[in-house]
């Protein structure tokens, strides 16, 4: 049982990390939680709440722009941005659910620390290209702050970036700022059904290179589709692959026409209209398929969109549906020591590049099994200067990512 | 603008340290004749000019890695360069530094159309991206006014964008991948053709690092599908107010348009004057708004910026009728700069980026700083994101004329981050606008900057000089004072 400190002011929270630095005892990071089993296994004595940092600081809806402390929840940023018919284009989803947690209590802190992403990545990037700013403490016990609030800015390193995907191993947060954008007035569907999965691969591929302006494909194998909540898809019966556009009514009707003829020749077209559409998506972003099978192990896997398929097909044990146009891979496997990570890493390793994170399986698990994409040795060796050069006691998360780091 | 006294010792091994690169890149790679090298004395910031030690024009990932390993060994300076278009003086040589020239890497290695990604060499321009990809309709999407000459190894060192990068994004968000050489010869593969490199971002903070983390020799990019059409509406306002407000009005309501670009009255005269776009004369601010996509979409589109510029009192609106009439409304906004030229004998171009609400303020206390200098500015705006160009209209020949555009200029980016904005929206801080990074950033924030660059560069032999005001030696910067003491703040809560 480890102990809790929640600072609530910034000065409390720099004297919190000032302290661990001083007694070279390491903090875990949290903010509400709900990710806590994401990430390597770790060893700490003493937790850092930053959940009194919460709540909405600047919405500015025609400036594209919001800032937020750490602990506010997602559905309350959501909440606020629907209300100006806006939205996180990144698409970020709950996570809650697919790492044994409730649903509707994550943070946007997780969000950003994990760089979590979700059907629209592949039109308009990860949570990475949307931070513009944070402030905070580093793992040297001192308040500083980078980036900006507008969101065009070059000023210095792009340490934002950075803070995205360092699953809190390089600062703790304060206060995050980040892009919104204005949300679709109307969002569809094309479903194609019954492909096989290298079909699939290319009529996403057809789609995407078609100038429909398409913001998400995912192809979800025949035993996949069951536990949806839209009828079109969980009464399919078959294969299904779905393309979204979204936009102005007219253009999005139009394109949905366009694209329905494009892809007829693959297989029988349905579609699905903004309604449903959104449902659907909303349920691949929160990978709904994957919680609902809470017994399997979990692995994410990021591939050139046409080598997807060939990963699945390495893995005649997996469970699996591809988002991102095939680049994306959502396994699942029976438990396992060692979950499969040879296997899983060689499959990808086989298609010339990509890597694969072990999002789910049990905590001895995440301890042994690389749970992050292992780096080679000048990668590896650079990223553990990254972390010194942020937190050179090692005070911050230590050993989330990489032994060391 | 002062640079770090030139190593006298450095000064003094010249010729060994030719011979040395000589070994590494045969025949004319290496250049070390004074006028040979003029050609590279500058870059677009050309108040600036250094002839530099020695220039070298590496062809392979090898010869750089081995160019770098040399220098790391031997302590000298290296400074990247592409085409030598940045405008903040990124690629200024060194006197006492090596000229790393990437033009060699001119090579588009593969273009994946099915997985939509190109890998090309860092010397390719910009506009080569497209040039090679665009017969099956494809194009890479970040689009600096200087795509015909400066390079992708360029864009990705300064995160470059263009006038469609509302829509489409900067550099950063079209990269998928890079190789690239550390200065001690170490060669890194970062990314490729998937999303999102695992670990930490490293990706993201070499983009835009302006040549000072390492050396870019291979970038893997995104391409698009080109939009079915694009059209563009010509808007005149009286006011910058009001024009500035159906900026937001237009991205309020949810419109994102492919550009969004504004102009001031002297920047419109300049421009109409030049080029003949057909401008309003008499309106204080122009915006040309291009919407781009299915022609549904776009006339859809384009009926509803009318109906939103009218609403906020615009008093000239006219339509492209068909694509030679709206390039020819861009003909005036890209010729800006040149044009300016014609009217003044030399001029300052500076990249602020501000809250965009925040712009009639700024440009009524730009007047009055005009009037302050007695230098004329005119002004040109990627309205969308706030990103602001005033050009500073100065002569170089009149004597204290240069100093103070420089001081206006300096003026003019501290009103930006006192407005909440930034020193640079695009074209990066190089030497330029070095000095000024305390106006924006504590002590501590530039320190924590210079320890991810110790991660990369622990001697500081690239690019030094550049961005960071004040040089620290890497050991310095990672000590640390350590207070020991009790627990913090007792009486919170804990669990
Ligand atoms: C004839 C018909 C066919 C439908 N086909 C589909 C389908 O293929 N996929 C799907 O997901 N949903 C379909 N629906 C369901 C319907 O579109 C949604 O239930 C409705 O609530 C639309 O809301 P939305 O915001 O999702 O639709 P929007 O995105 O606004 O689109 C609505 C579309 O459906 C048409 N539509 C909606 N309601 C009616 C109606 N009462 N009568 C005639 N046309 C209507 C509209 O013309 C428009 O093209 C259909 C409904 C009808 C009546
Ligand atoms: C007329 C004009 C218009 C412009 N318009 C725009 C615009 O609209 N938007 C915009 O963003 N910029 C604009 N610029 C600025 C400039 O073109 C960009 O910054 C461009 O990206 C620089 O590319 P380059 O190849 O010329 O790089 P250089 O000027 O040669 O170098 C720029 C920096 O990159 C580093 N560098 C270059 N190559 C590498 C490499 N391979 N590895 C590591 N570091 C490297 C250099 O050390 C230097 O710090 C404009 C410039 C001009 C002259």
């Amino acid at each position: 049982m480890s102990d809790t400190m929640r600072p609530e002011t910034l000065d409390q929270l720099r004297d919190a990390v000032a302290w661990a630095v001083a007694e070279e005892t390491p903090l875990e990071i949290v903010a509400r939680g709900t990710k806590r089993g994401l990430g390597r296994t770790m060893q700490t004595d003493h937790t850092l709440d930053t959940s009194a940092f919460s709540g909405i600081s600047l919405y500015e809806a025609d400036e594209l722009v919001m800032s937020a402390g750490p602990g506010t929840m997602l559905a309350e940023i959501e909440a606020a941005l629907a209300a100006q018919n806006q939205q996180l284009a990144f698409e970020p989803g709950d996570w809650g659910p697919l790492l044994g947690q409730p649903a509707g209590m994550g943070s946007i802190a997780g969000i950003f620390a994990c760089n979590i992403a979700g059907p629209r990545r592949l039109k308009a990037g990860a949570a990475r290209d949307h931070i513009l700013g944070f402030k905070g403490v580093s793992g040297r016990g001192e308040i500083y702050k980078a980036g900006s609030r507008v969101v065009k800015n070059v000023t210095g390193y792009d340490l934002p970036k950075l803070f995205c995907s360092a699953y809190g191993t390089l600062t703790v947060a304060s206060e995050l700022t980040f892009k919104v954008l204005p949300a679709p007035e109307k969002t569809y569907s094309v479903l194609i059904l019954g492909l096989d999965d290298a079909t699939a691969a290319s009529a996403m591929a057809l789609a995407m290179t078609s100038p429909h302006e398409v913001s998400a494909a995912a192809h979800l194998p025949a035993g996949i589709t069951a536990g949806f909540g839209v009828s079109y898809v969980r009464e399919a019966g078959a294969a299904v692959t779905a393309i979204r556009v979204e936009g102005p009514g007219p253009s999005v009707e139009h394109r949905c026409r366009e694209l329905r003829a494009l892809l007829a020749g693959f297989g029988q077209v349905e579609e699905l209209h903004t309604h449903n559409s959104l449902r659907f998506w909303r349920e691949l972003a929160d990978v709904a398929p994957f919680a609902a099978r809470p017994d399997m192990q979990l692995w994410r896997v990021s591939v050139a969109p046409l080598s997807g398929p060939v990963v699945a097909a390495a893995l005649p044990d997996a469970t699996y549906y591809f988002d991102w146009a095939g680049g994306l891979v959502w396994l699942g496997l029976p438990p396992a020591p060692n979950a499969h990570a040879d296997a899983v890493r060689a499959a990808v390793a086989a298609t010339g590049g990509g890597h694969a994170t072990l999002i789910r399986a049990a905590a001895d698990v995440r301890a042994t099994v690389p749970v992050f994409q292992p780096q080679d040795a000048a990668l590896a060796a650079l990223s553990r200067r990254v972390k010194d050069s942020f937190d050179p006691r090692g005070v911050l998360n230590p050993g989330r990512l990489y032994p060391g780091a | 603008m002062q640079m770090p006294e030139p190593d006298k010792a450095i000064l003094a091994r010249r010729a060994e340290i030719v011979a040395a690169l000589r070994d590494i890149v045969p025949g004319e790679g290496v250049i070390d004749a004074p006028e040979e090298m003029k050609p590279y004395e500058s870059d677009g910031l050309t108040a600036y000019r250094t002839l530099p030690l020695i220039v070298v024009l590496p062809s392979t990932t090898a010869q750089v890695s081995a160019i770098l390993r040399y220098c790391h060994e031997n302590q000298v300076k290296v400074v990247p360069r592409g085409a030598g278009t940045s405008l903040s003086g990124g690629a200024l040589p060194l006197a006492d530094g090596v000229l790393l020239g990437l033009g060699k890497f001119n090579r588009v290695l593969d273009i994946d159309y099915d997985n939509r990604c190109a890998v090309v060499q860092p010397g390719v321009t910009n506009l080569g991206i497209t040039a090679a990809v665009q017969d099956r309709g494809f194009y890479y999407a970040p689009d600096p006014s200087s795509q015909i000459a400066c390079t992708i190894g360029g864009n990705v060192a300064e995160n470059s964008g263009g006038v469609h990068c509302l829509k489409y994004g900067l550099t950063t968000n079209n990269v998928l991948g890079v190789e690239m050489v550390l200065i001690d010869g170490t060669i890194l593969r970062i990314g490729g053709k998937h999303l999102d490199a695992e670990g930490y971002d490293l990706l993201g903070i070499i983009i835009g690092s302006e040549g000072l983390l390492g050396v870019v020799t291979e970038v893997t990019v995104r391409i698009l599908q080109k939009p079915a059409v694009a059209r563009a509406v010509l808007l005149g306002f009286p006011t910058s107010e009001s024009a500035g407000n159906c900026v937001g009005a237009i991205i309020g309501a949810g419109i994102i348009p492919g550009g969004m670009e504004m102009m001031d009255r002297p920047a419109i005269h300049a421009a109409e004057d030049f080029v003949h776009a057909g401008y309003p004369r008499d309106v204080e601010a122009l915006l040309i708004v291009e919407l781009d996509g299915p022609a549904v979409e776009v006339d859809h589109l384009i009926e509803r910026v009318e109906a939103i510029a009218t609403a906020n009192g615009a008093v000239y609106n006219r339509i492209s009728q068909n694509e030679a009439e709206r390039l020819n409304f861009w003909a005036g906004r890209k010729a800006a700069f040149p044009a300016v030229g014609r009217i003044s004998p030399d001029y300052f171009c500076m990249d602020g980026t501000i809250p965009r609400r925040r712009l009639p303020e700024v440009l009524t206390r730009m007047t009055e700083l005009s009037q302050y200098y007695g230098l004329g500015v005119a002004n040109v705006f990627h309205a969308g994101d706030g990103n602001l160009h005033p050009l500073i209209l100065y002569d170089a020949n009149k004597p204290g004329e240069l100093q103070k555009a420089e001081d206006f200029g300096a003026d003019i980016l501290r009103l930006c981050v006192e407005v909440g904005g930034v020193l640079t929206g695009e074209h990066g801080v190089g030497v330029e606008k070095r000095d000024l990074m305390p106006a924006m950033f504590t002590e501590i924030d530039l320190k924590q900057q210079q320890r991810l660059k110790c991660a990369f560069d622990p001697d500081g032999l690239l690019n030094p000089g550049k961005v960071f005001p004040q040089l620290h030696r890497c050991a310095e910067l990672g000590r640390m004072h350590i207070h020991r003491g009790q627990l913090p703040f007792p009486d919170l809560p804990r669990f």
